[in-house]
C-alpha cells in the first residue's frame, strides 16, 4: 500500500518537474545557439515575455492556438533579429542590447495589454493547447527539441559552422564560413525558441498572459544552459533537475529548508558549475566579441 | 596663452561632440515614444507635459524625483566604475538589495546610540555588506576566470532570496510581509525637516552624499595611482600586467568598490526613504536601471548624474501620464529605446557610414572623370 504511494508521489513530482522545465528547455536551446556562435543572450527573458504575449494575442485574435504559437515564434525570431542586428552590425555590447531588450520587453507588453484589453494585470482567457495525456503539446515538442537541436550542432555542416564561429570566428572567415550570416540565423533561431517558450507558458500551462508571469524564467534558463555546459542535452537535463527544484517547493509544503533556498538553489548550482567546483563549465571562446573582418 | 585657450576650446569641442550623440539618440528616442502615443490616438504633446508637471511640477513633485535620481545616480556610478576596469557589474541590483538589508539589521539592531553615529553606522554596514557581497564576483572573476555577467546574474537572484529569508525570518513583523523598521536614531535628515515646500516629499540628505559620491569616484579614478591602475587594466590588461600593475588586485578592488556603492544605494533606501524592507517579488530595477544610466552618461561620474535625472525624470512623470489616459509603459518604452540607440553608438555609426560612402561617391566620381 505503502509502495504505491511513494510511486504515485513520484509521479506526481516527475510529471510536475516535466512541466515546469518546458519553457526552460526551449529558452535554453535557444541561449544554446546563440551563445554558441559567439553572441550573448541576455535577453531571453525579454524575449520570452514577447512570445508569452504575442502568443496570446493571435490566439486571441484567430481562435487558434496554433496561430498563437506561430506568432510567438514570428515576434521572437523578431526580437532576436534585432538584437542580432545590434550586436552583428552596431557591434553594441551584447550584455547591454540584452538588458535593453528585458526592458523594452517588459513595458511593450504591459502597454499593449492595456492598449488592447482595456485594463492592467492580465488578458482574457484564450484558445490554448490543452494536454494530450499528462503533459500538452509543448513537453513533447521540448523533448523532440532538444533532440533535433543535438542533431543540427553535432551532425550536420551547419552545426560545426556554427560551433567554429563561436569559437574561432577568424579561422572560420578564413576557410569560407561567413561568420555575420552564421550568427544572424543563429540568434534568430535563439528568439524563435524563446518565443515559443513564452508561448509554453502562455498557451500551455495558462490561457492567459499575465504581467511579470516569465518571472526569471529566461535568466534560469541561461543558468541551465551554463550549468549543462553549453550543450543542448546537457542544458535540457539542467532545466529537469531546475523543473524539479521549482516542483518540490509547489508540491511539499513541509521542507526542512526554507523555500527561498530552493528558489536560489538553481543559481547557486550555477556560480558553483560556473567556477569549475563541480566540473568546469568553459563558454565558447569568442563568446560576446563582436567580429570584425579584416582585423588583426 | 594662445595655445592654451585653443587647448581649452578643442577640449570643449570634443566634449560637446561625445554629447552631441547621446542626446540625439534622447531626442530619437522621445520622437519614437510620440509616435507611438500617436499610433494609438492619443496626444504626444500632452502625454510629454504630464510627464514634465508629474517629475517637476512643484516641490514636493521635485523632491519625489529626486528620491528616485539618488539611487541611480549611486548604482550608474557602480555600473560606471566596474566598466572602467573592463568589469560588467551586473551584480549590482543584488548588491543594492544586500545593502538595504544590512541597513535594516543596522538600524534595527543598534539601539541606544546617538543620531549622528547610529545613521553613519548603518550607511557604513549597508556600504560594506554591497562590497562584500560584490567581492565574490571580484574574486571568482580573479581566482578562476568564472565571467563576473553571469556570477552578477546568479547572485542578483540568489540576493533576492537570501533577503527574502532575512525579511520573513530573523526581521519579520509577526503576519507582516516585511521587516521591522529602523530606529529614529537610524534615520537621514529629511528635506522637510527644514523646507515646509517639501512636506510631501521622502527628499532626504541622500542625494547630496550621491553628489559627492560622484565626486570621489571621480577623485579616485582620475587623481589616485589605483585609479590610474584599475583604468589600465580596463583598457588593456595583457600592458597593465606587463608594466607591473597586478590585474587580478585591481579586479577584486574594482568590484569591491563598485559594490559599495551599490550597497551605499541601498543604504540611503533603507535609511532615507523606505525605513525597512519588503519581502520582494521581483528586483526593485534600480541596479538595473543603473545600467542604462551608466550607459548613457558614458561612465563619467558628471554624465552619470545627468542622466540619472533623465531616468528619473522619466520614472517619476510616468505614473502621471497615466492620468491622462496614456499607459505609463510608454516610459519604460522609451527607456528601452535609449538603452538600445546609445548601446548601439546608433548615430555615429549611422553618421560615420554616411561619411564614408561620401568619401567613396568622390573618389569613384573623380576615377571616372579621369
Amino acid at each position: 500500500m505503502e509502495g504505491i504511494g511513494i510511486l504515485t508521489v513520484l509521479g506526481i513530482i516527475i510529471t510536475a518537474s516535466i512541466r515546469s522545465a518546458t519553457p526552460l528547455i526551449f529558452a535554453s536551446l535557444g541561449g544554446n545557439f546563440s551563445e554558441r556562435s559567439g553572441v550573448f543572450n541576455i535577453g531571453l527573458e525579454g524575449i520570452m515575455t514577447i512570445g508569452a504575449f504575442s502568443a496570446v494575442y493571435f490566439s486571441f485574435k484567430t481562435g487558434s492556438p496554433w496561430a498563437g504559437l506561430f506568432g510567438a515564434m514570428v515576434m521572437g525570431g523578431l526580437f532576436g533579429l534585432l538584437l542580432a542586428f545590434l550586436s552583428i552590425y552596431f557591434k553594441a555590447n551584447q550584455v547591454i542590447v540584452g538588458t535593453a531588450i528585458n526592458i523594452l520587453a517588459a513595458s511593450l507588453t504591459t502597454f499593449l495589454l492595456v492598449e488592447i484589453w482595456g485594463r492592467p494585470g492580465q488578458t482574457d482567457n484564450v484558445e490554448y493547447f490543452k494536454a494530450w495525456g499528462p503533459f500538452n503539446l509543448f513537453s513533447y515538442l521540448a523533448f523532440a527539441m532538444v533532440v533535433v537541436a543535438y542533431y543540427v550542432m553535432y551532425k550536420t555542416p551547419f552545426g560545426l559552422r556554427l560551433r567554429a564561429v563561436g569559437e574561432h570566428p577568424r579561422a572560420a572567415d578564413t576557410l569560407g564560413v561567413n561568420v555575420y550570416v552564421t550568427r544572424y540565423i543563429c540568434v534568430t533561431i535563439s528568439g524563435i525558441l524563446a518565443g515559443i517558450g513564452g508561448a509554453s507558458l502562455s498557451i500551455g500551462s495558462l490561457s492567459l498572459f499575465k504581467e511579470g508571469m516569465i518571472a526569471g524564467k529566461g535568466f534560469i534558463s541561461l543558468a541551465a544552459l551554463i550549468f549543462g555546459k553549453w550543450n543542448p542535452v546537457g542544458a535540457a537535463l539542467a532545466c529537469l533537475f531546475f523543473g524539479f527544484a521549482d516542483a518540490i517547493q509547489t508540491i511539499a509544503t513541509n521542507l526542512p529548508v526554507p523555500k527561498e533556498f530552493l528558489y536560489a538553489l538553481p543559481y547557486i548550482m550555477t556560480m558553483f558549475a560556473v567556477s569549475g567546483f563541480v566540473g568546469r563549465s568553459v563558454g565558447p571562446a569568442a563568446g560576446g566579441i563582436p567580429y570584425e573582418k579584416g582585423e588583426k | 596663452m594662445e595655445s592654451k585657450i585653443n587647448e581649452y576650446r578643442e577640449a570643449l569641442l570634443k566634449t560637446l561632440k561625445e554629447i552631441a550623440y547621446p542626446l540625439v539618440a534622447i531626442f530619437i528616442s522621445f520622437i519614437a515614444g510620440g509616435i507611438l502615443v500617436y499610433s494609438f490616438g492619443k496626444n504626444p504633446v500632452v502625454a510629454y507635459t504630464a510627464l514634465i508637471k508629474g517629475s517637476m511640477g512643484d516641490w514636493n513633485k521635485i523632491g519625489e524625483t529626486l528620491v528616485t535620481v539618488t539611487p541611480l545616480i549611486l548604482t550608474g556610478l557602480s555600473i560606471a566604475f566596474g566598466f572602467r576596469c573592463g568589469l560588467f557589474n551586473i551584480g549590482v541590483e543584488g548588491q543594492f538589495i544586500i545593502g538595504t538589508i544590512a541597513a535594516v539589521w543596522a538600524g534595527w539592531a543598534f539601539t541606544g546610540l546617538p543620531g549622528i553615529l547610529h545613521v553613519t553606522l548603518t550607511l557604513i554596514i549597508g556600504s560594506l555588506a554591497g562590497g562584500l557581497w560584490a567581492s565574490v564576483i571580484g574574486l571568482l572573476k580573479a581566482k578562476v576566470g568564472s565571467h563576473e555577467v553571469i556570477n552578477g546574474i546568479m547572485m542578483n537572484y540568489i540576493a533576492m532570496y537570501l533577503s527574502n529569508y532575512i525579511v520573513m525570518t530573523f526581521l519579520n513583523v509577526p503576519e507582516k510581509a516585511y521587516s521591522v523598521a529602523i530606529a529614529d536614531t537610524a534615520k537621514l535628515w529629511r528635506f522637510s525637516q527644514a523646507f515646509s515646500q517639501f512636506n510631501h516629499s521622502r527628499l532626504n540628505i541622500g542625494i547630496i552624499f550621491s553628489l559627492i559620491v560622484a565626486l570621489v569616484a571621480y577623485y579616485i579614478l582620475n587623481k589616485t595611482v589605483r585609479g590610474y591602475e584599475i583604468r589600465t587594466v580596463g583598457f588593456n590588461p595583457y600592458a597593465a600586467e606587463y608594466g607591473g600593475i597586478s590585474v587580478k588586485r585591481n579586479i577584486v578592488l574594482a568590484m569591491v568598490i563598485s559594490g559599495i556603492f551599490a550597497g551605499f544605494a541601498g543604504a540611503i533606501m533603507t535609511t532615507g526613504v523606505q525605513y525597512r524592507v519588503n519581502n520582494l517579488f521581483g528586483f526593485t530595477g534600480y541596479g538595473l536601471d543603473g545600467i542604462a544610466v551608466a550607459l548613457v552618461g558614458n561612465n563619467h561620474p558628471i554624465g552619470v548624474i545627468l542622466s540619472a535625472l533623465l531616468f528619473g525624470i522619466l520614472q517619476k512623470g510616468g505614473p502621471f501620464m497615466q492620468i491622462q489616459g496614456i499607459p505609463k509603459e510608454v516610459v519604460g518604452i522609451i527607456q528601452g529605446i535609449i538603452i538600445l540607440f546609445v548601446a548601439a553608438n546608433f548615430v555615429k555609426v549611422i553618421v560615420e557610414n554616411m561619411k564614408q560612402n561620401r568619401e567613396l561617391k568622390k573618389i569613384t566620381a573623380k576615377e571616372e572623370i579621369e
